[in-house]
């Protein structure tokens, strides 16, 4: 049976079970905590640190979290939001973001984060590394100038064998993601299309489709990311 | 009410902030009401003539020139302010950021689509009067100290005119969602 156990967020009871992760448990009470790594259902990788929280009295990211009884949560404050801030504000400075020229702006997660605390500029320095691009998949790019090294596509993409279709490359500062040829030549379009999706910026990309929706039409171009989540009027009933 | 005096310039930008400006249609008049301009490619003042309270810089910095004409704007405005992606990041002229400086004037003007087999004699222009390309684009807040940053390409018309009101009146801004984009 499953047992139940009662945890506080920001001074509100919230009800979940055992073995699930805070993250989790705080979206299903209708409390938004800003992810970009994380994927709903599948093991967590605590890779982007973004959904940093304090759980009594200490700082601990909540989607590996497990949640225990009384659990005292801070989502929100004054030193929380600049330590988020700092990190999406890192992932700028640290790569090539050019959104104007990007096909994923307006559908981007992390563009989305950085409009949803209206970021303006980061107050680190701008790198522009040199990157490459990969453009000889059949089915898709990879731009290693808007990777965010958040492994979603590691995890998510297999082949039929589950062998990972996406690898490191690397280590230290010139750590990339890449694609293996051999497996991405005989990766399918409905696959070449959950890659596209997973990842939550634009370092995979369709081959000859460039853009597509109008501004205004897109993901993020009018709703706040997490809004959904945060918007939910009952907690779920448990 | 004396009014607040404004410069405003196109650094390495496309024009395109400048345009984001006038597109805050009939309230152009209310801004009138509040300000002057100074040195500006809207009346076409090319020199300071008086001291200002607002810089507005579009574009970033590519060449000597553009560096030359910020740290002038940091000297004569009181408050500067980055306008646009190209200002705040170098925007799309920073997409040359990694590659040589000499790869992309061959480019431009030996081996190009538009240009190879119309520039025989393979020049590149080089009088000395014309800027120095610089290795690199550079954001504005590289080269001086910059008060505010309003992003977009362009930043929404909205946008400009909420933060110069809020500024001009003295007022705290809240900014709405839908305006603060970085494309
Ligand atoms: S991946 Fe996202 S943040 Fe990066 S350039 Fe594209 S839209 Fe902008
Ligand atoms: S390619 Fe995308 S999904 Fe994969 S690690 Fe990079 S940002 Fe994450």
């Amino acid at each position: 049976m499953n047992q139940i156990i009662k945890i506080e967020i920001d001074g509100q009871v919230c009800m979940g079970q055992k073995g699930q992760y805070l993250v989790d448990v705080a979206r299903e009470n209708g409390i938004y905590i800003p992810t970009l790594c994380n994927i709903i259902g599948m093991k967590p990788r605590g890779a982007c640190r973004l959904c940093t929280v304090r759980v009594n009295g200490k700082l601990m990211t909540s989607c590996t979290t497990p949640i225990s009884n009384g659990m005292q949560v801070e989502t929100k404050s004054e030193e929380l939001d600049n330590l988020r801030n700092g990190i999406i504000e890192l992932m700028f400075a640290e790569g090539n973001h050019f959104c104007p020229a990007c096909e994923k702006s307006g559908n981007c997660e992390l563009q989305a984060l950085a409009y949803r605390f209206r970021i303006s500029v980061p107050r680190f320095p701008f790198q522009f590394p040199q990157r490459d691009i990969e453009a000889g998949h059949p089915l898709l790019i990879k731009d290693h100038n808007r990777c965010i090294l958040c492994k979603r596509c590691i995890r998510a993409i297999k082949d039929e064998s589950g062998k990972s279709i996406f690898a490191f490359t690397k280590r230290g500062p010139k750590v990339g993601i890449s694609i293996d040829t051999t497996l991405s030549a005989k990766m399918d379009k409905t696959l070449a299309q959950k890659a596209v999706e997973i990842c939550p910026v634009g370092a995979i990309l369709p081959r000859a489709q460039a853009f597509r929706s109008p501004i205004g039409t897109r993901k993020y171009d009018k709703t706040p990311i997490g809004e959904e989540e945060s918007s939910k009027k009952d907690p779920v009933a448990l | 009410m004396k009014k607040a005096v404004i410069a405003t310039t196109s650094l390495a930008g496309c024009f395109g902030c400048h345009m984001s400006l006038l597109d805050i249609d009939a309230k152009i008049l209310d801004l009138i009401e509040l300000v002057e301009f100074d040195k500006s490619p809207i009346n076409d003042l090319k020199t300071f003539t008086r001291e200002c309270d607002i810089g507005l810089i579009e574009g970033g910095c590519c060449n000597s020139e553009n560096v030359e004409v910020l740290k002038d704007f940091r000297k004569h405005c009181k408050i500067l302010i980055s306008v646009g992606e190209c200002a705040i990041m170098g925007g799309l002229p920073a997409l040359r950021n990694n590659i040589p400086v000499k790869e992309c004037l061959e480019e431009a003007y030996l081996n190009g689509p538009s240009v190879a087999g119309n520039n025989e004699a393979g020049i590149i222009p080089n009088d000395d009067e014309l800027p120095i390309l610089l290795n690199k684009v550079y954001p504005c807040h590289d080269i001086v100290k910059i008060d505010y940053h309003l992003p977009g390409c362009p930043p929404r018309a909205g946008l400009i005119w909420e933060a110069l009101y809020a500024l001009l009146t003295n007022q705290k801004i809240d900014l709405p969602y839908e305006l603060v984009k970085y494309d």
